[in-house]
């Protein structure tokens, strides 16, 4: 009797599963459908467009006159002086805000990271620029930077600084861009190095004190090499942003003054959109996708080490 | 001077550096809040600490702003918002929808996909603006809603998101309903959904958050008054030769409310999917 009730249901649950496999066949194909054409049309097929174009001479203002012109948007590209600022300027930015950004976020997660009553606040207020957009925090900084009635330069007066030109002098626009870049988006990693730190074992703090480490020693010895690969990630994803630089110059100084803010996404946005030259946009979609992968391999291989 | 004395000052110093520190870092927020609730005349005229100040709080500036005829700025709003939501609800639906079918209902190739979808994530959206300008241009979409919104459905790091999650899931909660008879649909509503409010709310806030704050790309689509987005938008309130301070700091202001809600509200999701960017790499 029990024989044949294993048995029956042991059939039950065969044929059920059976057709449940076939029904999750079709049904996971029909699932990800959505996803897949979607992906397809608005980034694979984008993609593949941006390296055929980039070899085409194809004007949005002429789109009869398409044709394949095989490097010569390469060539145009490499003898002009405009891209070679622009990705000196883009370099420029990365390679000082990268640094900057992550130490500062560092600080602060250290600082917010202690068992003291304001340390909640700490975090809200330091996280408060994210929450912020940079189109916002771009309109804003514009204003605070301004030469005669900025908050800035009454600050610097304050303390004997005669007035700075910042965003209207070619030495000081980027260095203006970086220093706001940074307080922008410090707190975004500040929050992961935050999430990093939560995760150092406190019995090797305990280890370090009994060793009689200093607070210094301590940072050195235990807190860096507990938040390797997190640091490695925040670097990994602070370059990858700073390449994209674009919003801040756009709002703040238009790519000026005399092109000392002028990024290869400016330049990319400029040729597509204004002058409508798609060929040659995408050819710089497609130098820029070069640069932005090389240089987050070379950090990956760094970074392993 | 006693240990525990030391140890308290100790806490004390850093309790008022983070205090200060963090006030010197909202510092220019704190402006922005403040002069729009001030009268025109002052916003420049108070310098130094009386900046900071709001002696006469009006809400002038926000009334302008919201109810002058020729101030689109509600509109603006409105369009973000129903972008943006629409982004929000059709992507969780069908990011979450192809998660699941990649992990639980392994069919010929869906490894492939993964692995394609992974690598997908690499490409910067700059690198493939002008091509998907063409695409959609050629749809007939620009100007129109869609662009706004159907290119950014479908999200390689949302996917990934549901993907991480879902493995979670043991298999024996599924087999048990499938017992009972319940098709794969119903299994992915029931069991899986209910089973994963927390990646929903992750995924939902991040993509809201990223989307909400986007700039180059309704920068171009959407040039249009009638669909133009917030961020963009508020370029245009200070491109006439008379420029009311106030009213931008209010228009400002206005802008970072949605987010500045979600983070007071679901914190705890929104830093999760901070750090949960984390894995990306």
């Amino acid at each position: 009797m029990e024989w044949l009730l294993n048995k029956i249901q042991g059939e039950k649950t065969f044929r059920l599963s059976f057709t449940y496999q076939q029904q999750k066949k079709w049904l996971g194909l029909f699932f990800s459908l959505p996803a897949l054409v979607l992906l397809f049309t608005f980034l694979i097929l984008p993609v593949g467009l941006a390296f055929v174009y980039s070899f085409m001479e194809y004007n949005m203002l002429n789109p009869a006159g398409k044709t394949f012109t095989g490097l010569s948007n390469y060539a145009r590209l490499f003898q002009d002086a405009i891209f070679f600022t622009a990705l000196k300027n883009t370099l420029y930015f990365s390679v000082l805000v990268v640094p900057l950004q992550c130490a500062v976020a560092l600080g602060l997660a250290i600082l917010v990271n202690k068992k003291v009553k304001t340390a909640v606040i700490g975090r809200v207020f330091f996280f408060s620029p994210v929450v912020t957009s940079m189109v916002v925090v771009a309109i804003l900084w514009t204003f605070l930077y301004n030469v005669d009635s900025g908050l800035i330069n009454s600050g610097l007066n304050f303390f004997g600084i005669p007035d700075q030109p910042f965003l209207l002098s070619e030495g000081q626009a980027m260095n203006s861009i970086i220093f706001m870049s940074v307080w922008q988006g410090a707190g975004f990693q500040m929050m992961i190095f935050l999430a990093g730190l939560k995760d150092v074992p406190e019995t090797l703090y305990e280890a370090a004190d009994i060793d009689g480490a200093n607070a210094w020693q301590k940072f050195m010895n235990v807190t860096l090499p507990s938040l390797k690969n997190v640091t490695g990630f925040v670097l990994m994803i602070t370059t990858i942003q700073a390449f994209r630089l674009f919003i801040q110059p756009y709002v703040m100084t238009n790519g000026g003054p005399s092109d000392s803010t002028k990024t290869l996404v400016f330049m990319l946005y400029e040729n597509g959109f204004q002058f409508r030259d798609v060929g040659y946009s995408s050819a710089i979609a497609v130098v820029f996708f070069l640069v932005v992968l090389t240089v987050s391999l070379i950090l990956k291989k760094v970074l392993n080490q | 001077m006693s240990r525990t004395w030391k140890k308290r000052f100790y806490k004390i110093g850093l309790s008022l550096s983070i205090l200060l520190l963090g006030l010197l870092f909202i510092s220019p927020l704190l402006w922005m809040i403040i002069a729009s609730v001030k009268p025109e005349t002052l916003i420049f005229k108070d310098m130094g600490i009386q900046s900071f100040l709001p002696k006469q709080a009006t809400f002038d500036n926000y009334l302008a702003i919201l109810f002058t005829d020729s101030v689109n700025f509600l509109k603006y709003m409105w369009n973000s918002l129903f972008s943006v939501g629409m982004i929000v609800l059709l992507g969780t639906v069908v990011n979450s929808l192809c998660a699941y079918a990649l992990v639980k209902l392994k069919f010929p190739g869906s490894g492939f996909i993964l692995v394609v979808i992974i690598a997908l994530y690499v490409v910067p959206f700059e690198s493939v603006l002008i091509p998907l300008y063409v695409v959609v241009n050629s749809f007939g979409w620009i100007n129109e809603f869609p662009s706004l919104i159907v290119p950014f459905i479908a999200e390689a790091f949302s996917i990934f998101l549901f993907i991480q999650f879902f493995k979670g899931i043991p298999n024996e909660l599924e087999e048990a309903a499938q017992i009972d008879g319940a098709n794969p649909l119903q299994v992915f509503w029931k069991i899986v959904v209910p089973n994963s409010k927390p990646v929903f709310a992750t995924a939902a806030i991040l993509s809201f958050v990223t989307h909400w704050s986007d700039f180059m790309w309704p920068l171009i689509v959407a040039t249009d008054d009638s669909i133009r987005t917030v961020q963009v938008g508020i370029q245009y309130l200070f491109t006439d030769n008379n420029i009311e301070y106030g009213q931008i700091m209010a228009a400002l202001t206005l802008t970072t409310i949605p987010v500045v809600l979600i983070f007071i509200f679901f914190q705890r999701y929104y830093v999760q999917g901070i750090t949960s960017s984390g894995v990306k790499g």
